[in-house]
C-alpha cells in the first residue's frame, strides 16, 4: 500500500517542472493518487504543456483563483468525475512589482490588494468554493514562506504569507467539524519562476546555506514535495491548522 | 544541423507562442524589447522548441539569454 493510494487530489499552482507543485503532484502519482491540475491565465497552456511530463499526464482545469466562477466550475468537473475530493494543494503566489525589492512603503493599496486577494484570500475562496466536494476527513495544503519575521525585499509577499498563515488556522477551525484539515508547510527557497520575480533572492540562498544545520539545495523541491504528500494523506490525521516548516532547520536557528 | 533550419523552427515556434510576426523573428532580435516577451513566454518558447528538436534545456541554462540568436546556439551546442 502507498501513502496516497486511490486519493482524488486537486493540485493548482503547477507552471513549469520547477514549480513546487509540480513536484508535489510527481510524488503524489507516484504515492498512488489520482491528480487533477489547475492552471490560470497566460500560464494555463505551460500548466498544460507541463502536465505532459508527468507520470499519466493529469488533465488540467482553467482555475484563475480571484474568479469564483472558475473556482465553482472546477468543483462541477470534480464532483461529475470523482464525488469527492480528498485533497487540495494551494500552490498559488503573486504579488506585482511594486510589492517586492524593498521599497515597502512605496506600493499603494491597489497592488497590495492584488497581492493579498491572490496569495491570501485565495485560501479561503478555495475552501469555500470546493468545501462541498470535499470528503469528510480531506486535507488541505498551503504553501508557505515564514511569515514571523520581515525579510528583505519579500515585503508585501510577507504582509500575504502572514494572512495566508491565519487563513490557514482559520479554514482548520471552519472545517474541522467535518474532519477537514488545513495546513501551511513554509518552505526554504527554492528557484521557481516565482522566486525569480524576487530582486536579490540570493540572499536567502546565502542566508539558507550558512544557517540550516541540514543544509538546503536551492533547487531541490522534493523534500517539500514528500513533507505535502504526508500532510495530504491520513498519517497526519490530527494534525490541523499547524505551520509547518520544511527548511533544513532554517527556522529554529538563532544565527 | 543548419543555423538557417534551426532558425526556422525558432521563427515558427515564436509565431505561435508569442504571437509575433515572422518576419521580426531575426538572429539579432532581443525577445525583452523587439519581441515583447518576458521570462514566462521564454520558458514557454523553450518548451516547445524542447519538443520540436528533443532536446532538454535546464532552467539555468535560460538565464542569460536574450536574443534569438543565443537561443539558436543554445539548440546548435544541444545537438552536438
Ligand atoms: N519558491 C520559493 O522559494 C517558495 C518558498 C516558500 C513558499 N513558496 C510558495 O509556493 C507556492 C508556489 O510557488 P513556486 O515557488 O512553486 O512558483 P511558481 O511560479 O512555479 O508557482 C506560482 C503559481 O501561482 C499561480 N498563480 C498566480 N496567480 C494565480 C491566479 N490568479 N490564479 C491561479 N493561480 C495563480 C501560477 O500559475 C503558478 O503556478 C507559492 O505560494 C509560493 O509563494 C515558494
Amino acid at each position: 500500500m502507498t501513502l496516497l493510494e486511490g486519493k482524488r487530489l486537486l493540485i493548482t499552482g503547477v507552471l513549469t517542472d520547477k514549480s513546487i507543485a509540480f513536484a508535489v503532484a510527481r510524488t503524489a502519482l507516484e504515492e498512488g493518487a489520482h491528480v487533477v491540475l489547475t492552471g490560470a491565465g497566460r500560464g494555463l497552456s505551460l500548466t498544460q504543456k507541463v502536465a505532459q511530463r508527468l507520470p499519466e499526464a493529469p488533465d488540467v482545469l482553467e482555475m484563475d483563483v480571484n474568479a469564483s466562477d472558475h473556482i465553482a466550475a472546477v468543483a462541477q468537473d470534480l464532483r461529475a468525475r470523482w464525488g469527492e475530493v480528498d485533497g487540495v494543494l494551494h500552490a498559488i503566489g503573486f504579488a506585482p512589482a511594486e510589492c517586492l525589492g524593498g521599497d515597502f512603503l512605496a506600493a499603494d493599496w491597489e497592488s497590495v490588494a492584488v497581492a493579498l486577494q491572490t496569495s491570501a484570500y485565495s485560501l479561503a475562496a478555495i475552501a469555500r468554493g470546493l468545501g462541498p466536494v470535499l470528503a469528510d476527513g480531506a486535507s488541505i495544503v498551503s504553501l508557505d514562506f515564514d511569515a514571523r519575521v520581515a525579510w528583505p525585499s519579500y515585503d508585501w509577499m510577507g504582509v500575504a504569507k502572514a494572512a495566508l498563515e491565519s487563513i490557514t488556522r482559520y479554514c482548520a477551525r471552519e472545517l474541522g467539524p467535518r474532519g477537514i484539515r488545513v495546513n501551511a508547510l513554509a518552505a526554504g527557497p527554492l528557484r521557481t519562476m516565482a522566486a525569480k520575480s524576487i530582486p536579490g533572492f540570493e540572499r536567502f540562498e546565502d542566508a539558507w546555506s550558512e544557517r540550516a544545520p541540514l543544509g538546503w539545495d536551492i533547487t531541490d523541491p522534493a523534500p517539500v514535495a514528500k513533507m505535502a504528500c504526508v500532510l495530504l494523506s491520513d498519517w497526519s490525521q490530527a494534525v490541523t491548522g499547524e505551520l509547518l516548516h520544511v527548511d533544513g532547520g532554517y527556522h529554529a536557528m538563532g544565527a | 544541423m543548419e543555423r538557417s533550419e534551426i532558425l526556422e523552427t525558432v521563427r515558427k515556434l515564436a509565431v505561435e507562442t508569442l504571437e509575433v510576426d515572422g518576419d521580426a523573428v531575426v538572429e539579432t532580435a532581443v525577445f525583452a524589447d523587439d519581441l515583447d516577451a518576458d521570462s514566462l513566454d521564454l520558458v514557454e518558447l523553450v518548451m516547445a522548441l524542447e519538443e520540436a528538436f528533443d532536446i532538454s534545456v535546464p532552467e539555468e541554462e535560460l538565464e542569460d539569454i536574450e536574443t534569438v540568436g543565443q537561443v539558436i546556439d543554445l539548440v546548435q551546442a544541444k545537438l552536438g
